[in-house]
């Protein structure tokens, strides 16, 4: 019976798990495994004579290690669940914990998250409560007495088909998310109805990680270009205003493709676009 | 001859990595080319080509719903025609293999759909439809536990396996049979078969098997790290 070449002697074992600090910012897979730092040196001859390299040789102290999006906790690893580059992040002053591990993944499906800010369509009334539409797998449930000011008696003025600027109190895999329009001080904080007009268009979510970052340079730039009213939802959902339409469709046009464009590309756009 | 049936000649224009023992055909893969679902791949397997595009965690009828996970639904559309019973079986082997590596307690009562189109059939159909579905559950974000590949085997009448066979050689073939590997320990996810073939042949197409799915997952993190690379 002939063989099927060259398989006999392969190892059919899967990936050895890696520890997570020599995975960083490089791109990793649904199914790897990865080590947190403590666990290294137990893995030993296991991990085939490999040793990570360590920068600090000071000893860490075993903190927490929050897992982020895109990670779970399998045991005592953390399995990969998306495929993206592997971030980590520090603990801020002194406090212990290992820091926060996460996988940065480019997604359009948003799914609710509780205390995230998001721009939501209204698409109905009933009763006490708005359905409002937030891009997720059920539409959000929105009391009208969660608006700065409102009572039994002063209703907010909130029509079908309105857009809604709020964030969730209530937002996880079991049950309806909730959200807000008001802080818990019971202050708008800029959120609530906004305005007419305007053109609301939809991105990526990691686009909206990127444009707000503290150090992103783009919305500076555009800021410069026209004055400009602008919302970000973290649900991937922009909504812009600008003084013409035309000016507007301009800077939806150039958000969408900030996406695509390097700084340089980028740069000569805008200064066309100052010229004309 | 034996050793021509085993192994093909390469045309290496594009992506798709080769060893000297490996008999697959040509692959690539495209992802992100569709805008309206969230996750979207285009994979060829020599002359087969499969369109995916995946909607999810999405909205769910009441009558669908399951109470602590997600609700896998496959849609497969044959190019000519329309759909049969062999895509309705289809569509069942490639949802119990993504329902087997989804993880669909994250998002209890939505619905997670694939939609795959055939745009050409050259042989391997099956293979290529879960590897499609594969690179469009990575790009649409849908968290799995592993990455899972299809590989056909044929098994000729002298007993010659060959491996992703065209459309002519699986019709000559004495036995094809299509598995579905995982990605983590290359374990069986899935089998059907179709033919005559004996237990010893049996193991012998899954040592094949595995060995070639190694060569697909390869493929695979090339291809997504290229795409990583550009932003």
């Amino acid at each position: 019976m002939a063989e099927a070449g060259g398989i006999t002697t392969e190892s059919v074992a899967g990936d050895r798990a890696r520890a997570a600090r020599t995975m960083l910012d490089q791109v990793v897979l649904p199914g790897e495994e990865l080590l947190l730092p403590e666990q290294e040196d137990a893995e030993g001859p296991g991990g085939a004579g490999e040793r990570p390299l360590r920068l600090n040789a000071g000893t860490r102290s075993r903190g927490r290690v929050v897992c982020g999006p895109g990670l779970r906790r399998s045991g005592d690893r953390l399995l990969v669940t998306k495929c993206g580059r592997l971030r980590h992040k520090e603990p801020g002053g002194g406090s212990s914990g290992g820091g926060v591990y996460w996988v940065d993944s480019q997604q359009k499906r948003y799914v609710p998250v509780k205390g995230d800010h998001v721009i939501g369509i209204v698409t109905a009334k009933s009763g006490d409560i708005f359905k409002v539409d937030v891009g997720g797998s059920e539409p959000a449930s929105l009391s009208y007495l969660a608006f700065e000011g409102a009572t039994k008696r002063n209703r907010p003025n909130v029509q079908v088909g309105d857009l809604i600027y709020g964030q969730f109190v209530v937002a996880n895999k079991d049950m309806e998310p909730e959200m807000v329009c008001i802080d818990s001080c019971g202050r708008a904080s800029g959120m609530g109805v906004i305005g007419q007009d305007g053109l609301l268009f939809k991105v990526t979510l990691g686009l909206i990680r990127k444009l707000l970052a503290p150090d992103c340079e783009i919305l500076q730039e555009v800021g410069k270009l026209y004055p400009l009213e602008i919302v970000f939802g973290m649900n991937g959902r922009i909504w812009v205003k600008a003084k013409t339409i035309q000016q507007t469709l301009i800077l939806a046009n150039i958000l969408e493709a900030c996406e695509h464009m390097t700084a340089d590309q980028r740069k000569q756009i805008f200064s066309r676009l100052a010229e004309s | 001859m034996q050793a021509d049936a085993k192994i093909r000649t390469e045309s290496a224009t594009e992506s798709g990595p080769r060893g000297p023992s490996c008999s697959l055909r040509h692959f690539a893969c495209e992802q992100n080319l569709l805008s309206r679902p969230d996750g979207s791949a285009s994979f060829l397997q020599g002359d087969t080509s499969v369109l995916a595009g995946v909607y999810g965690p999405a909205e769910v009828k009441v009558s669908k719903e399951i109470f602590n996970k997600a609700t896998l639904e496959v849609i497969l559309r044959p190019k000519i025609g329309l759909p049969g019973v062999a895509e309705k079986s289809r569509e069942r082997l490639i949802r119990n293999t993504c329902e087997a590596v989804v993880l669909g307690t994250l998002h209890p009562r939505t619905s997670i759909t694939v939609v795959l189109q055939v745009v050409s059939d050259a042989g391997s159909l099956l293979a290529c439809c879960l590897n499609a579905a594969c690179m469009a559950l990575v790009d649409a974000g849908v968290p799995m536990r592993a990455l899972f590949c299809g590989v056909t085997c044929a098994l000729n009448a002298d007993g010659t396996l060959v491996l992703d066979p065209t459309a002519k050689q699986e019709k000559e073939a004495r036995a094809v049979l299509t598995l579905a590997l995982d990605s983590v320990e290359r374990k069986l996810l899935m089998s059907t078969t179709k033919g005559l073939y004996s237990d010893a042949e049996l193991q012998q197409c899954l040592a094949a098997a595995q060995a070639a799915s190694q060569h697909v997952f390869r493929f695979y993190r090339e291809s997504l790290q290229r795409r990583y690379s550009k932003s």
